[in-house]
């Protein structure tokens, strides 16, 4: 009876472990590798494993869909970033004042989080669009040369994904912050008030400073999410006008899916995954030299 | 002159009290000592001192200068806290001019009075570190270096030494009481520990329940309580506080603890005539309970011989702590490590009257 205990506890470690891994692997590194394979295939409307070389890649660099898509990644990942924290940043200081009613505020902020971004994209297309929207609202309240269409405007398009993005992400950043503001220790405020700082340097020299990891962490979370950035577009304005507000990962939908162009769709998403491996990697070694440098103290 | 007055504070939370009508004034050059178990209110006080946190009622005087609502950064106070609270962003310079800058010290000054600071509390080779770098014992002495750069009316100390291991903290005592000597500051200190307070202490106050139970000097607090709360806490061990019966004998006044053979008597102070007859609370030190050929005064009648059944021993190494019936109650006393005492067995001690106080066993106030 003993002997079999022991065999069990030996054994469970492993049944834990190795199944779920080896799930993950066929999943994530599976298909990562297939796809990448695909990727330097002359593969079109089905796979075909004929050697292609970097052609797919060197196309798929030169159309102008995914330069289009490339830049305006890069627009939205920026404003989308630095918006998401400012206001995250904002909100969550703000609720760091013992305010009363914090619960209430803390679930309004946070609950856009919830829905999902098909239901945000829908909710702010309607929003947006200037025959039912807030054009609408303001012009049946008689101010009728008010406009506001960004969203079947060429150069402002991308800028409507900002906004619905920014309002989804930043209650997240907020929770991430306050959590941050909260643990720090309450005596360095008192420490800094009695040195005669006011509010404003408490936060920017001591505390702000003091949760400078979460600040890493939530720059990370939310490149990510830039990055990945899907349905959001879809369901707002679909890419468009034309290719005006389109992202790399709709690019890929589209020639892998729509135009049959499965090399080329590979090639893109492999560019795809390349990019989150550029955020991924310095935050990585961000962690290992916080790690070496918090083992050094000890 | 007056450094610090408190005139009839009181805090409360809602419906709970935390201070009931503290009066404390305490002297320029004064080292201030608020002592009492956890709850008892010193550093809710220590804080409305600061100005971190507001009384309910009363007033607080700086330097004679009324503080109600100035703020903490206007009161010229320096604080050090129990958890340092260095900024960890920081390296031990910039924590150390960090309040200089706030207010707008010139530069050349701040590099003159942290050079003297750093020399002074020995740390001059630590300045380009983080507090992350530091050890106990540096981060504290890191934390006093803050508050020395400024030159305040009145530094208050927050149980600055609870987070040092205990051979750290009986340095640091030492170290602080030397730099109070030199540098003649005024300093409110609170703390939980009755050694910290018998030996840093010019005066201190005994704080239980919101209320300063005793505000006076080290030997006074120790030697005569002011009641039996301040008996059994200061003093380690505590006092012994024995039930005990006054009766008059040939016009002097007894104490007797027990009935019958096993009662002992013990010369009581005159001014206690008034009580005889009736019931007390007997208070007396362990150290004044000890081996029986100890000479504790020339004066007669000082000393008084009893014999008494020993319970059980505990060697300290320094002196041995007996555990004794006088008169049928617990009683510790304190003899030379010495003496072989076997339990069980009825000992003789020599009881050194001198320093004998009687308590009111109702208002616990003390009596003689």
């Amino acid at each position: 009876m003993m002997a079999w205990r022991q065999r069990w506890d030996r054994i469970l470690p492993h049944l834990v472990i190795w199944p779920p891994l080896l799930v993950s692997c066929a999943y994530v590194l599976v298909f990562s590798v297939w796809t990448t394979w695909v990727s330097f295939t002359r593969s079109t409307l089905l796979p075909d494993y004929s050697w292609a070389g970097v052609r797919n890649y060197t196309a798929m660099l030169a159309s102008r869909n995914w330069q289009i898509a490339f830049t305006n990644l890069f627009i939205y990942g920026a404003c989308f970033v630095v918006l998401a924290m400012a206001v995250g940043l904002l909100l969550a200081v703000l609720i760091d004042q013992r305010i009363r009613g914090e619960n209430l505020f803390r679930t309004i902020f946070l609950y856009p989080i919830a829905v999902s971004f098909v239901v945000t994209g829908t909710v702010w297309g309607w929003l947006f669009n200037p025959s039912i929207g807030v054009q609408k609202l303001v012009h049946d309240l008689g101010w009728t040369s008010f406009r506001f269409d960004w969203v079947i405007d060429r150069n402002m398009a991308i800028y409507t994904i900002v906004v619905a993005a920014v309002w989804h992400g930043s209650g997240f950043a907020m929770a991430l912050f306050l959590a941050g503001l909260r643990s720090v220790d309450a005596d360095l405020v008192k420490a800094a008030q009695i040195d005669g700082a006011g509010a404003w340097r408490i936060y920017t020299r001591v505390v702000l400073p003091t949760i400078g990891p979460i600040f890493v962490a939530v720059l990370v979370m939310l490149l990510q999410f830039a990055i990945k950035t899907y349905d959001l577009v879809v369901a707002l304005t679909a890419g468009g006008p034309g290719l005006a507000s389109t992202l790399p990962a709709l690019v890929v939908y589209d020639f892998m899916f729509q135009r049959g162009e499965l090399g080329r769709g590979a090639a893109a998403a492999v560019m795809l995954l390349g990019s989150l491996t550029v955020v991924l990697i310095p935050y990585a070694g961000f962690r290992a030299w916080q790690n070496r440098r918090g083992a050094a103290r000890v | 002159m007056s450094a610090l007055t408190i005139r009839n504070v009181s805090k409360h939370y809602g419906p709970l009290p935390v201070l009931k009508d503290i009066n404390l004034e305490i002297d320029s050059g004064e080292f201030t000592i608020l002592v009492g178990p956890s709850g008892c209110g010193k550093s809710t006080l220590l804080n409305i001192i600061s100005g971190l946190d507001t009384a309910s009622e009363g007033m607080i005087e700086i330097g004679g200068r009324p503080m109600n609502g100035v703020a903490a950064k206007d009161r010229n106070i320096a604080m050090v806290f129990q958890s340092y609270a260095l900024y960890p962003s920081m390296t031990v310079r910039r924590n150390m001019t960090f309040g200089m800058e706030c207010r707008k010290v010139p530069k050349q000054q701040q590099a003159e009075i942290l050079d003297r600071v750093a020399r002074l509390l020995q740390i001059e080779a630590l300045l380009d570190r983080k507090p992350s770098q530091l050890s106990g014992g540096q981060r504290q002495r890191v934390a006093m270096g803050r508050a020395l750069v400024r030159d305040p009316l009145l530094f208050l100390f927050d149980e600055p030494l609870s987070n040092l291991d205990a051979k750290l903290r009986v340095e640091m005592r030492m170290e602080i009481k030397r730099l109070h000597q030199r540098l003649g500051s005024t300093i409110v200190y609170v703390t939980h520990d009755q050694i910290e307070a018998m030996t840093l202490a010019s005066r201190i106050a005994v704080m239980h329940q919101g209320v300063v139970q005793q505000f006076a000097d080290p030997d006074t607090v120790y030697n005569r309580p002011a009641n039996l709360f301040v008996a059994r806490f200061m003093g380690a061990p505590p006092m012994n506080t024995l039930a005990a019966r006054l009766e008059m004998v040939d016009g002097a006044v007894v104490a007797v603890m027990g009935q019958g053979e096993t009662a002992v008597r013990l010369p009581a102070p005159d001014v206690a005539q008034t009580w005889a007859g009736r019931e007390v609370v007997l208070g007396i030190r362990p150290e004044c309970i000890t081996e029986p050929t100890r000479h504790f005064s020339d004066a007669p009648g000082t000393t008084v011989t009893v014999a008494a059944p020993v319970e059980m021993t505990e060697p300290t190494g320094a002196e041995t702590i007996v555990v004794l019936r006088l008169g049928g109650e617990q009683a510790l006393g304190r003899v030379a490590p010495d003496i072989r005492l076997t339990m069980g067995e009825t000992a003789r001690f020599a009881v050194d009257t001198r320093k004998i106080c009687l308590f009111d066993p109702i208002s616990e106030g003390r009596i003689a």
